[in-house]
């Protein structure tokens, strides 16, 4: 083969979307060197996120869309694709322009492979340990949620995960939706002498008595270190409150501050907000409490290889988000002289299954776990055609598949399905599984809902979804992403305040009736009254769609008409 | 560090609810005995209404009220607020939902052996401006805070 024929069968490959032998060259080069991250300083810090209860390695697509409004128009975590590599100094087309962005997803994938996994993930954790001695491991919650195995055991899989992994300290979010009775019993017994809850923010709501410690204090290397927690603000919002009942939650900055203040009281030379703020959040607490040197961030999911510096009246903070779904672990190297931190190093690793052999032990528990549910999950329920995924501002083609099935089965005309960051990928060609199916669903509240709505409710319902997405002040952010739309067109202006920012409703082409009723499905009702409707589970409702349709083609996403957000680099098309 | 709830503490109240009779009884003797009931106030269908039947004017912005309350309500029905004046001579302190049926939503009388520093839970059926109102030596000083009501879910 001369040159010629060699470029020309390049171009063929390349246009099938095959890697190329030029990718797999490059992918072999930079293994070992991934996670050659030499040690720094005298107390580190490993941190993960949101796994979303992935056990086992799966592959996950970062955002194509993930729009900042204001003052956050184009910083981090609002860049995505060609954006996010310029803005970290990332060399296209490598193994972490694969991690880190959507882009050629499907190209990439097949050849870099799957992601996290606990067995992998503990091999890096020993790894980072070793070369780190008395390094600490945060999780930052949304741990013991997103998995089939994990609802069915009510997170006794996860909780027994972190346990042998070694974590010190969590804060929690997605833990509180299997009711604060449950979240007792493992902060009570099995975390006791293993894992502290640390939560600053969560109180009975009586009398405003805090319900966890507000921070734990530990030694490294003779260095006082404190993890004061934050948990998810808004969780008796975004979830059902009936779960949580007797908690309150809310950002509480007057709380955080006396927290911080106490830890540097009792001798803390380090302090660190184990944070599920969202990283938006996360930013404008850094720039209004002292004394906090870095934020460590998780519930909006964000990838984010560098942190953000944030000036404060007490000096600077760091604030990091360490991505979701197992994909990631965040390491903070502190350099800690003359009691305070005088130098850091920071590195979000990606976690690719196959350059980390399988932990034996960790991979014995998880296998042991998931035994008595492998034959559920791994039923196969339909092929899919296309690249199906979830993470985006607007829409997913995972969730166009809840949508499509919602219409289809309960004789809907519109589809609402809630905008969740957590949801794992599945590449063209695959098979559809239970668990796929379980990873998109898997909540204690998966009831499927049928409502005659007025134009004028559907109006309310996305204006009020969209201004927790799109409010120019964080603090009024829940970090969801927007409801999910099926069935009917609209337009979305994210820039313009609450109310004016949804349009030109229309279905089958005609305009949305304020007046006038349309029949509406959805699934997750926050509304105690529907969790004793005893409606069926949407997991059911999916499963049942996808068996009769047996081949899925590539779905068309029904997205919104996008306006005054030309050029901003959190979009890309 | 704070001390985690006993359950002594939450027991004992249990035990005390038994008297809630008694208890509610009590409750109703705050406004009987207050000498002038703002009726005219506590009717007011909008801010300036409000403020014109307490007699307040030009209402000054103070860094020195202090309105503590979370940027979202956890549940509409019951939002709880808290106001805390640093400023000497505070004799009252009001709580206003701007956007509420009647706006004035409560309103403290201080004695001078009291701490400025009121606490109540507010009903508000949409988001609105709330108002920290305190009166001190006749003038008016306020913080204003925006409590977003929302429907929910959708987050995470």
């Amino acid at each position: 083969m001369n040159r010629r024929e060699f470029l020309h069968m390049l171009s063929i490959a390349s246009a099938a979307g095959m890697a190329l032998p030029l990718d797999v060259a490059r992918a072999e080069q930079s293994a070992e060197a991934l996670y050659d991250a030499p040690a720094f300083g005298n107390v580190s810090l490993l941190h993960i996120t949101d796994c979303h209860a992935q056990l086992r390695p799966i592959y996950f697509r970062e955002p194509n869309v993930n729009i900042g409004v204001g003052s956050m128009a184009g910083h981090p975590p609002h860049v995505v694709g060609e954006a996010f590599l310029k803005q970290f100094g990332i060399a296209p087309k490598t193994r972490l322009a694969h991690a880190f962005t959507y882009l050629d997803f499907e190209r990439y994938a097949p050849l870099y492979g799957k992601v996290g996994g606990f067995a992998h993930l503990a091999t890096l954790i020993k790894r980072l340990r070793a070369s780190r001695p008395g390094a600490l491991l945060l999780d930052g919650g949304d741990t013991w949620q997103g998995s089939g195995a994990a609802m069915w055991t009510k997170g006794q899989d996860m909780v027994d995960a972190a346990k042998m992994l070694g974590v010190d300290a969590m804060t929690l979010h997605w833990e509180c939706t299997y009711g604060q009775d449950r979240v007792k019993e493992v902060a009570e017994k099995d975390f006791a002498g293993h894992i502290d809850i640390v939560a600053q923010n969560i109180k009975t709501q009586d009398f405003g008595d805090l319900v966890f410690k507000p921070y734990v204090m530990r030694v490294v290397n003779g260095v006082k270190v404190a993890i004061v927690g934050q948990a998810f603000p808004y969780t008796p919002i975004a979830n059902p409150r009936y779960m949580v009942a007797d908690w309150t939650f809310g950002i509480q900055e007057e709380g955080m501050q006396k927290s911080v203040d106490a830890a540097r009281g009792e001798g803390a030379q380090v302090v660190v907000m184990l944070s599920h703020n969202g990283m938006d959040v996360d930013l404008k607490m850094a720039s209004r409490i002292r004394g906090v040197d870095a934020i460590l961030g998780g519930h909006t999911h964000d990838g984010m290889p560098a942190p953000t510096i944030v000036d404060n009246p007490g000096g600077k903070t760091l604030v990091t988000n360490a991505g979701s779904n197992g994909k990631y672990v965040g390491v903070l190297d502190f350099d800690v002289k003359d009691g305070k931190v005088s130098d850091f190093r920071y590195r979000l690793l990606p976690v690719f299954a196959n350059l980390l052999p399988a932990d034996a032990e960790m991979a014995a528990l998880v296998a042991k776990t998931r035994a008595p549910f492998e034959e559920k999950l791994g039923e196969k329920l339909a092929l899919s055609e296309g690249l199906l995924y979830r993470r985006g501002n607007f829409n997913g083609s995972f969730d166009q598949i809840i949508l499509d099935a919602l219409i289809a089965e309960k004789d809907a005309e519109i589809a609402f399905s809630p905008g969740f960051r957590w949801g794992t990928t599945i590449l063209p060609g695959e098979p559809i599984t239970m668990e796929n199916v379980l990873d998109q669903t898997a909540i204690t509240y998966p009831y499927v809902t049928l409502t005659q709505m007025s134009g004028a409710q559907i109006k309310q319902v996305l204006e009020d979804v969209c201004d927790n997405l799109f409010n120019a002040d964080p603090y009024y952010q829940q970090g969801g992403d927007m409801v999910r739309v099926g069935g009917m067109q609209y337009s979305c202006d994210p820039t313009a305040g609450i109310g004016k920012r949804i349009g030109d409703m229309t279905l089958k082409g005609k305009t949305i009736e304020a007046d006038k009723t349309y029949k509406v499905a959805g699934w997750a009702p926050v509304a105690e009254t529907a969790r004793d409707a005893g409606a069926e589970s949407i997991w059911d409702l999916v499963a049942r769609n996808l068996r009769a349709r047996k081949t899925v083609a590539t779905p068309q996403l029904n997205l919104p008409k996008l306006k005054n957000v030309d050029g901003n680099p959190g979009l890309a098309t | 560090m704070t001390t985690l709830p006993t359950t002594s503490r939450r027991g004992f109240l249990r035990g005390a609810s038994a008297l809630g009779l008694a208890v509610s009884a009590l409750a109703a003797l705050p406004r009987l005995a207050l000498a002038a009931w703002n009726k005219a106030a506590f009717d007011a269908k909008a801010l300036p209404d409000a403020y014109k039947a307490m007699g307040v004017e030009n209402p000054t912005a103070s860094a020195d009220v202090q309105l503590i309350a979370s940027d979202i309500a956890e549940n509409g029905a019951v939002v709880p607020v808290q106001a805390i004046s640093k400023i000497p001579n505070t004799t009252q302190i009001s709580f206003l939902v701007e956007k509420n049926p009647n706006t004035l939503a409560a309103l403290f009388d201080i004695g001078p052996d009291m701490l400025p520093d009121v606490t109540t839970r507010l009903k508000m059926g949409q988001t609105s401006n709330v108002i920290a109102l305190v009166k001190a030596d006749g003038k008016y000083f306020t913080a204003t805070k925006e409590i977003k009501v929302t429907l929910g879910g959708c987050g995470g």
